[in-house]
Order: C-alpha cells, then sequence, then structure tokens
C-alpha cells in the first residue's frame, strides 16, 4: 500500500512502477485527477489558441469582398477545423479539464474511480487531438466542415485523405470522451462524502454527471456513422454512397442524434459552473436548486427528441417537421427556468463584480441571445431563410462563445486559485472581460443581420455591392479586438505565475467543499473526508446562524471533516500521521501510484489511427500498424489490469 | 387549418421594425413602475436598439434580403418571423432588463452584509415554467400552420413545373412541359405558380431565392418540392440573386444563380427564343469559332442544340448569349470573359470542373465570339 507520507520502498515492488514526484516523467505517468485535469486545461487552452487563429485567418480573408488571401481549399479546411477544433479540442476538454478537478473536490473524494481509466482517456484524447491535426503536416486538411454531411465525404467527392484525418481524429477522440463519461458517472454515484445525497450535490457536479449520461448515449451514435463513412471510404461499402443506393440523409440523422445531445454537451459544464459562480458572488444559495437540477435533466431528456431541427431544409416533411419544431420549442422551457433562476439569484443579493461573476453575468445575457435566436428558428418556415446563413453563425456562436467560452472561462478564473494558490489578477480579469465581450459582439452581433441579408456561411468569398461589406468589416476587426483580449488572458496568467496574489483556502468566501482543503489541495485532497449534512456545506459552517432551518437533522451540528461548526479553515489531523483517524474507522490514506501503461494505450491508438490513415496508400503495412496500436492498446490495459495496487 | 396563400397575398400596414413601432408596442406591455425602472437603466435603451438592429439595419438594397418578400410563401414566413421577432424582442428587453437592474441594484456596498437567504420560490418557478411554454405555443401553433400551407401546391391552382438539378458548382434549369433546359438563369412569369422538383448530379447543394421564401435542399437519389407564386409586382425588382447554401464542395462559394420574374408577355418571348435551336455560325470569325468549339471536347461536355454537341455534364450553351452572367452567376456575359473563361477556366474558378484544353487566347476568343452570337 502506498502511503503518502511513505512511499512503499521500491525493493518490494514486484513490477516497476514510476515513482518521480515532479519532472516530466511524473506528469506522464501521473493519475491524480487533479494533474490530469490540468493537462486536459492546457492542452484545449493551446488548441483554444490555434482554433482562434483559424478564425483570425478566416476573418481576415472575409474583411472585404472578393480577397484573393486565400484560395477556396485552404479556407474550406480552415472552417472545417476550426468548428471541430473548437467542439471536440477545446470546449469538451475545457470541461473535462474542470471535471477532473473540481469534481472529486466538490463531492469530498480523494479521486475519480477509476484513477488510471482517467490518464488512459487524457491521452487516448490528445492521440486524437493529434492524429486530426495532422492533415496541415501532411498539407492535406479535412475540409468538409465540422459536421461533414455526406455523401461529399465520399472518397468519389473527396479524393484526398483530408477526410480520413478526421474521421480518424474524431473516432479516436469519441473512445476518450466515453471513457471518461463512463468514469464520472461512477465517481459521482459511488464516491461522494457521507451525507452528500443526490439533492445536496453542487450544481457543476450535476451537470458534470449528466453530460455524462449524454456522452454515453450519444457518442456511440457518432462511433458507428464515423466506422460507416471509414468503411465506405476504404473497403467500398455503399452507407452513404449514393452511386451505389447509399443516402446521404442516413448521415445526417446519425451524426445529429449524437450532434443535438453534443450541443447540451458543451453547454451543460458551463451551465454548471455559472451555478457556482452566481451564488457565492452573490452571497446567497442558487435560487430554486431543484428547479435547476429538473432543468438540466429536462434539457438533457429534450436533447434527443430535437436532432432533425438541423434538417428542416431537406423535405422530411410536413409530420415530422411539426414534431420536431414542438419538440425543439419544449427545450425553451427548462432553459428559460435556468436563466430565470440565475436572475433571481442576483435579485435581492449582495453581488461583487470580480472577473468570475462578470464572465458568468456574460454568459447568461449572450446565451439568451443564442436562446432567443434560437427559438426564431426552431420556428421551420423561418429556419428555412436562416438556415445555412451567418443568422445560423451568430445563434451558435452566441451559445457557444457568448454561452460556453464565456461560463468556462468564468471557471478559469473562478479556480485558478484552488489550481495554482495564487489569484489571477482581476484588474486585468475585467480588462479581459469587457474586451472580450465588444469583440465578442463586434463579431458575432452583425453575423445576424448579414443573415438576415442573405450572407450563407461557409463561403470562401463574396462579390461587392451584395450588401455585406460593412458589417463583414465589423466582424473581423470584432474578431481581432477578441484576439486581443485572449492575449491579454494571456498575460494576466503569466503575470499571475511570477508575482501573482497568494491564495488561501478560500479566496471567495466560497460554499462548497472544495474551499475547506489548502489551495493548491494536497495530493490526497481531504485528510479525512467529510461528513455532508447539507447543500452548501462550507457555507454553513461559515454561517452557522443559518444552520437552523437548514438541517433536518435535529442535532443542529455541520460537521466538515474533523471540525465542528465554527471552525474555518484547514483540517488539523493530516494524512499520513499515525493518528490519522476517520470517523467510520482507522484508514491509512492511501493513493494509488502513477503508472505507465495509461499513456501507452493512448499512444497504441494513435498508432492504430495512422495505420488507417495510410490504409489508402499501402494495404499491408496499414493492416500491420493497425494492428501493433491495437495490441499496444490491448496490452497496456491488460498491463494496468494486473498491476498490483501496492506496487 | 389551412391558410390560404396565393398571388393577391400581400403583407401591408407600417413597418414593424421602426422605432415608433417598437417603442409603442414595448411600451404598452409595460405597467408605470416598470416603465420608472426601465428609465433607470438607460442602457436598457441601448440593448433594445441593439436588437432591433437585427432588421432595421437590414440593408434593402442588400439582393439576397430575406426580409423583403416578393412571393407568397416568403410573405408568410416574413408574417410569422415578425411574430416571433417581437416577442423574441420583447422577452430580450425583459430578461436582459431584469438582469441589468438586479446587477445595479444588488452590488455589493457593504462588505459585511449578508443578504437574506432565498432559496427559491415554488410558485415563481411553476409561473416562469408555465409562461414560457404559452408562449411557444403561440409561435407553435402558426409555425405548423405555415409548414402545411407550404407543403403542396393546393389542387385548384395549376402550376408551371420547372426541374432544378444541382450540379458541381452550377445550376441546370428545365422546363419539360415547354422543353427548354438552361443553366444558372431561371425565368418564370410574375403571378404563376411554379413547383420545382430539386434533383442533384452529385452531392447534397441547397436551393434557395431569398426573396421567393426559404431554401430546399437538393439531395442526390431523392427528389425534393417546393412552390411559390411571385407575386404579380415582382417583376419589376428582377432580376433576384442567389446561390447555393450547402457547403458542396470547393467552389460552393461561385455556384451562384439568378431569378428572372418577368412579366408574361417577356416569359413567352424568352421561351419562344430558348426552345429555337441554336443560330446557325456566319462570319469568318464565328465560323471558326464554332469549329474549334465543335470540332474539339467541348461538346463531350456541353449541349449546343441543333449541332453535334450534344453533352450533359456542364451547362447547355444553346442559348449562352441571352444569358446575362457566365461561370454560374460570377461574370457578365461578354467575349472578354468568355475568352479567360476557356482559355483559363481555373484561374477564373480554381477547381472548376472545366478542364483546361489548351486553346490559345485567341482560339478562345474566336470560340468566345461564336458563344456570344448564341442569343
Amino acid at each position: 500500500m502506498a502511503t503518502i507520507a511513505v512511499p512503499s520502498p521500491i525493493a518490494e515492488r514486484r513490477v516497476l512502477r514510476p515513482i518521480a514526484p515532479t519532472g516530466v516523467w511524473s506528469w506522464i505517468t501521473t493519475i491524480d485527477h487533479k494533474r490530469i485535469g490540468v493537462l486536459y486545461g492546457t492542452t484545449a487552452f493551446i488548441f483554444f489558441l490555434i482554433g482562434g487563429l483559424e478564425a483570425l485567418l478566416m476573418r481576415t480573408q472575409l474583411i472585404r469582398p472578393n480577397n484573393t488571401l486565400l484560395g477556396p481549399d485552404q479556407f474550406n479546411g480552415l472552417f472545417t477545423m476550426h468548428g471541430t477544433t473548437m467542439i471536440f479540442l477545446v470546449v469538451m476538454p475545457l470541461s473535462a479539464a474542470f471535471f477532473n478537478y473540481v469534481v472529486p473536490l466538490q463531492i469530498g473524494a480523494r479521486d475519480v474511480a477509476f484513477p488510471r481509466l482517467n490518464a488512459f482517456s487524457y491521452w487516448t484524447f490528445l492521440s486524437g487531438a493529434i492524429l486530426l491535426n495532422l492533415g496541415f503536416v501532411a498539407q492535406t486538411v479535412p475540409d468538409n466542415g465540422w459536421f461533414s454531411y455526406a455523401n461529399i465525404t465520399e472518397r468519389a467527392f473527396s479524393p484526398s485523405a483530408g477526410q480520413d484525418f478526421w474521421v480518424v481524429g474524431l473516432q479516436v477522440l469519441g473512445v476518450a470522451s466515453l471513457a471518461a463519461a463512463l468514469n464520472f458517472l461512477v465517481t459521482i454515484v459511488q464516491l461522494r462524502a457521507p451525507g452528500m445525497s443526490l439533492m445536496r450535490m453542487p450544481l457543476f457536479t450535476w451537470t458534470t454527471f449528466i453530460t455524462s449520461i449524454l456522452i454515453v448515449l450519444a457518442f456511440p451514435v457518432i462511433a458507428i456513422a464515423l466506422f460507416e463513412l471509414m468503411f465506405d471510404r476504404l473497403f467500398g461499402t455503399n452507407f452513404f454512397n449514393t452511386i451505389g443506393g447509399g443516402d446521404p440523409i442516413l448521415w445526417q440523422h446519425l451524426f445529429w442524434t449524437f450532434g443535438h445531445p453534443e450541443v447540451y454537451i458543451l453547454i451543460l459544464p458551463a451551465m454548471g459552473i455559472v451555478s457556482e459562480i452566481l451564488p457565492v458572488f452573490s452571497r446567497k444559495p442558487l435560487f430554486g436548486y431543484p428547479f435547476m437540477v429538473y432543468a438540466v435533466a429536462g434539457i438533457a431528456f429534450l436533447s434527443f427528441t430535437v436532432w432533425a431541427h438541423h434538417m428542416f431544409t431537406t423535405g422530411l416533411g410536413a409530420i415530422a417537421t411539426s414534431f420536431f419544431a414542438a419538440s425543439t420549442m419544449l427545450i425553451a422551457v427548462p432553459t428559460g427556468v435556468k436563466i430565470f433562476n440565475w436572475i433571481s439569484t442576483i435579485h435581492g443579493g449582495s453581488l461583487k463584480l470580480t472577473t468570475p461573476a462578470l464572465m458568468s453575468i456574460g454568459f447568461v445575457s449572450m446565451f439568451t441571445i443564442g436562446g432567443l435566436s434560437g427559438v426564431m428558428h426552431a420556428s421551420p418556415p423561418i429556419d428555412t431563410q436562416h438556415q445555412d446563413t451567418y443568422f445560423v453563425v451568430a445563434h451558435f456562436h452566441y451559445v457557444l462563445f457568448g454561452g460556453a467560452i464565456f461560463g468556462l472561462f468564468g471557471g478559469i478564473y473562478y479556480w485558478w486559485p484552488k489550481i495554482t494558490g495564487r489569484l489571477l489578477d482581476d484588474g486585468i480579469g475585467k480588462l479581459q472581460f469587457w474586451l472580450m465581450m465588444i469583440g465578442f459582439n463586434l463579431t458575432f452581433g452583425p453575423m445576424h443581420f448579414l443573415g438576415i441579408d442573405g450572407m450563407p456561411r461557409r463561403i470562401y468569398t463574396y462579390p461587392a455591392n451584395m450588401g455585406w461589406d460593412m458589417w463583414n468589416l465589423v466582424a473581423s476587426i470584432g474578431a481581432y479586438t477578441l484576439g486581443l483580449a485572449i492575449l491579454v488572458m494571456i498575460f494576466n496568467i503569466a503575470k499571475t505565475f511570477i508575482n501573482g496574489e497568494r491564495a488561501g483556502a478560500d479566496p471567495w468566501d466560497g460554499m462548497t467543499l472544495e474551499w475547506t482543503i489548502p489551495s493548491p489541495p494536497p495530493a490526497y485532497n481531504f485528510a479525512v473526508i467529510p461528513e455532508v449534512h447539507s447543500r452548501d456545506p462550507f457555507w454553513l459552517q461559515k454561517h452557522p446562524e443559518l444552520a437552523s432551518h437548514e438541517l433536518t437533522e435535529s442535532t443542529g451540528e455541520i460537521t466538515i471533516g474533523a471540525q465542528h461548526v465554527g471552525d474555518l479553515g484547514i483540517p488539523a489531523v493530516h494524512a499520513g500521521q499515525d493518528g490519522g483517524h476517520e470517523a467510520h474507522g482507522d484508514v491509512h490514506v492511501h493513493m494509488p501510484d502513477p503508472s505507465y501503461w495509461p499513456p501507452i494505450a493512448g499512444l497504441g491508438f494513435f498508432i492504430a489511427g495512422l495505420g488507417v490513415l495510410i490504409a489508402s496508400a499501402t494495404t499491408y503495412a496499414a493492416l500491420g500498424l493497425t494492428g501493433i496500436g491495437l495490441l499496444t492498446v490491448l496490452v497496456a490495459i491488460y498491463g494496468w489490469s494486473l498491476e498490483p495496487v501496492n506496487g | 387549418m389551412r391558410l390560404v396563400r396565393g398571388p393577391a397575398h400581400a403583407i401591408a400596414g407600417p413597418n414593424p421594425w421602426s422605432p415608433e413601432a417598437l417603442v409603442q408596442c414595448t411600451g404598452r406591455s409595460m405597467t408605470p413602475r416598470r416603465r420608472a425602472l426601465v428609465r433607470n437603466a438607460a442602457l436598457t435603451l441601448v440593448l433594445v436598439l441593439l436588437a432591433t438592429g437585427c432588421n432595421a439595419l437590414a440593408d434593402p438594397r442588400a439582393p439576397q434580403s430575406t426580409v423583403f418578400p416578393k412571393s407568397d410563401w416568403a410573405a408568410l414566413i416574413y408574417d410569422l418571423y415578425n411574430k416571433v421577432f417581437i416577442m423574441a424582442v420583447l422577452v430580450f428587453v425583459g430578461v436582459e432588463g431584469a438582469l441589468l437592474l438586479f446587477i445595479i441594484r444588488y452590488r455589493r456596498t457593504d462588505e459585511n452584509r449578508l443578504p437574506s437567504q432565498t432559496h427559491g420560490n415554488t410558485r415563481l418557478e411553476i409561473l416562469w415554467t408555465i409562461l414560457p411554454a404559452l408562449v411557444l405555443f403561440v409561435i407553435a401553433i402558426p409555425s405548423i400552420q405555415v409548414i402545411f400551407a407550404s407543403e403542396e401546391v393546393p389542387p385548384n391552382v395549376s402550376a408551371m413545373y420547372v426541374r432544378v438539378i444541382g450540379h458541381q458548382w452550377w445550376w441546370e434549369f428545365q422546363y419539360p412541359e415547354l422543353g427548354i433546359s438552361t443553366a444558372n438563369e431561371l425565368h418564370v412569369p410574375a403571378g404563376q405558380t411554379v413547383r420545382f422538383d430539386l434533383q442533384s448530379a452529385d452531392v447534397i447543394h441547397s436551393f434557395w431565392f431569398p426573396f421567393m421564401g426559404g431554401k430546399v435542399d437538393v439531395v442526390p437519389m431523392r427528389v425534393n418540392h417546393m412552390w411559390y407564386t411571385p407575386d404579380a409586382s415582382a417583376a419589376s425588382a428582377s432580376p433576384y440573386l442567389s446561390q447555393c447554401v450547402e457547403f458542396c464542395g470547393t467552389e460552393h462559394a461561385m455556384m451562384r444563380n439568378r431569378l428572372f420574374v418577368d412579366t408574361p408577355e417577356q416569359f413567352n418571348a424568352w421561351a419562344a427564343l430558348q426552345r429555337q435551336d441554336a443560330q446557325v455560325p456566319q462570319g469568318d470569325d464565328v465560323q471558326r469559332g464554332a469549329g474549334l468549339l465543335l470540332g474539339g471536347q467541348c461538346r463531350n461536355c456541353h449541349t449546343i442544340k441543333g449541332t453535334t454537341a450534344i453533352g450533359v455534364i456542364g451547362p447547355n450553351l444553346t442559348h449562352v448569349g441571352s444569358r446575362s452572367t457566365i461561370v454560374s452567376g460570377t461574370l457578365d456575359t461578354n467575349v472578354d470573359n468568355l475568352a479567360k473563361w476557356i482559355h483559363d477556366p481555373q484561374s477564373v474558378k480554381p477547381g472548376a470542373k472545366m478542364p483546361t484544353l489548351g486553346f490559345s487566347e485567341a482560339d478562345a476568343r474566336s470560340m468566345a465570339v461564336y458563344l456570344m452570337t448564341l442569343k
């Protein structure tokens, strides 16, 4: 058994295990949920910069009519990679970073349920991300859009390998997402601290839970669609190949059966973050917690009933179109409840406009606009005018940038002190917020007008005298302003590492368990697993006068860790000491050892993916490479399964 | 329930997006107390302006605008859009106004004050679950009415039939009843109901004339339909521009087309001309061009009715000189542009399916001169 304070001597180990506590190898072999969270976050931020540069290139191309900065294939590659990157390599892993770092802390756990599977998820994600972007190195970039509608994706119309990079990259990313989602489901079901009933979970944990359910149900659908497309392209099957009798609309159904829940996979975590931040900075509990939970669950359920609203123009017929219009409008109801409840959380509170609070308010206000334009094209006749124009581009950027990115950036400012022990500068943060807010609205606001004026999305150039010149210029200026905001953020992060103000355990006067432990938290998180008697346990510990009506128990006593009401700060009992007792027995704090196997499994997927990528060129080498890759995955999974717990 | 659609349908009344109209409708829905609150939050006004900007800033001269309907279908959609947009603006003002108001009103001034710890209000929350549902119901009913009204041509209406075939990257228009096949420029008579069959020769495209209504995808292996009746007055603002609106590969951006809404007389004259065989080449230069064109590979892909050119891969050129544009609506029809296109298609439209056949600039010019005679 590996005890943190006294690691087991290497001589006792039967299998070679990594032991480095610092340095590159410690990060590669780590299975600590916090370090994996940091890896996810860092990778996602790097891809955010890449995806952002792609966007800036596109905005530069469209800054004036008949521009020739980029050719059609370059532009088509950029919008494909921009969309795919921002969805799968930025918003999802940035959310995963918070799942990883925050959820175990919020539920009073020492790690996730399957720490090595968690590391496997990250390395597999990284493999998929690199495979997707290898197209830039091979100079054949996927260029059929982030939803890559059939049948233009068939070999006959897209003979280059670009589309293969997209298929393989996404398939591997899906493996990572599924493994992570299952991990978080088990973690949240199994590892909650004693007393933390479902309806006492922090809302971010709730959204993580529901998002994980969505991933588990939605990703198998895209996995099948991707396999079918891969088989069409590599082995000449005819799932979507019209020449062989395949149906391109089948792809749209499969893609959006995944794709619409995916939209909520992107936005629910940000909604959870906002639901954490607004109460803390308003100094009052989240308004209507049960309704918020039901709303998240309701959105998740409905998200599987609305996919065909992406297909109103494909000729579904009046009956199906009406059904999907009604179900789509229905989803605005739980979404509206959330917005009203966030606003009501601010109502009557004592609102401190820190950067996280501003970002959250930015989320609520901008997401509302995206939601309203969403209701507009939920009406199919209106959608037939808006579909595939810049109006839709405006809409989904208002929900995904105005929504998800504002929320996630709020999360970065909010939990940064917990993760690093230092506060990001609030003044610079506010500057970033306002630059973002202005730049965002300058970029995407005018796109509404462009859409109303009939500018289609995905065109690499446009003639003059279409009435589009001015708003395109404004949108491009807005995009540069957004770029400036991100530079300010990078400066803030750099400054914080050099001379950031040190944060205590609880810099924001928090409400949830993660603020009861030091910043950054020790490897084992909680020396003693806390016992929870209410929602917002730390808040009530700090404000015992509020406790009486909170508690159903007659004791009136709130216990957090080994402490009692009135104590603030860090549990006095430290892990590894012989006196480390839990309330329910004499248990040492033991953490699983790092492992080589998860990154090896991730590497296996990378090799297998490379094999598929060269398949159209050389059959035997491809088969060999894919075989070696999959074998590596298998060996690695066996390796970690047989790896003894105690080294 | 079925909405009546027909050429007579027109939108009347003042522009609902004028600032006066908006002030009026927002003002009516507010109690005096709330109006006072709104006055306090001057920024709300900015937000209202932003929201109305959506339409007020729409450029009436934009040739692909969606908010200047010129057909029965487009008018139905526009009416619906107006209703939904007004509701969206009201919700927007209410929600953003409340948010802004609370941010200002409840800013932290006393670091030690602990506000009242409200946990929720079930009655209020049920109310704002039901209210939006009702609003959505009000949107859903007319939406579904328009869906059904646009589904099929009413049996008592006789429609002209046009077959639209999407190609990478140009549009083919066939009038089977009239024996006409043309490319990229569609002619219909004003006031005449037209029913379109939409088919694709390769990948998915999407067919759309914003002034005439919504878009319908052009899907291989399927035949989709759409129909509308251009307003009797629509001929005056003709032609209407459009382009493919479903990403269809490299030159998706250059797959443009035009709609000419003609008076019945203009249309009949046009149709009569289009039915004829191609002009016989006259004059040396024209004959030289015709010889190059019909003797070379051009005829494998193009049709020039009455000659040996009977290919069906590229646009029908029988009356190419009568069209206002070439290269799928991207260049004006003239000798220079035609010559440039024939000489080096890839420099005009990179990725275009028309191959570079190695004609010299002089040869290309002769061919262009011949094509210009094909009125």
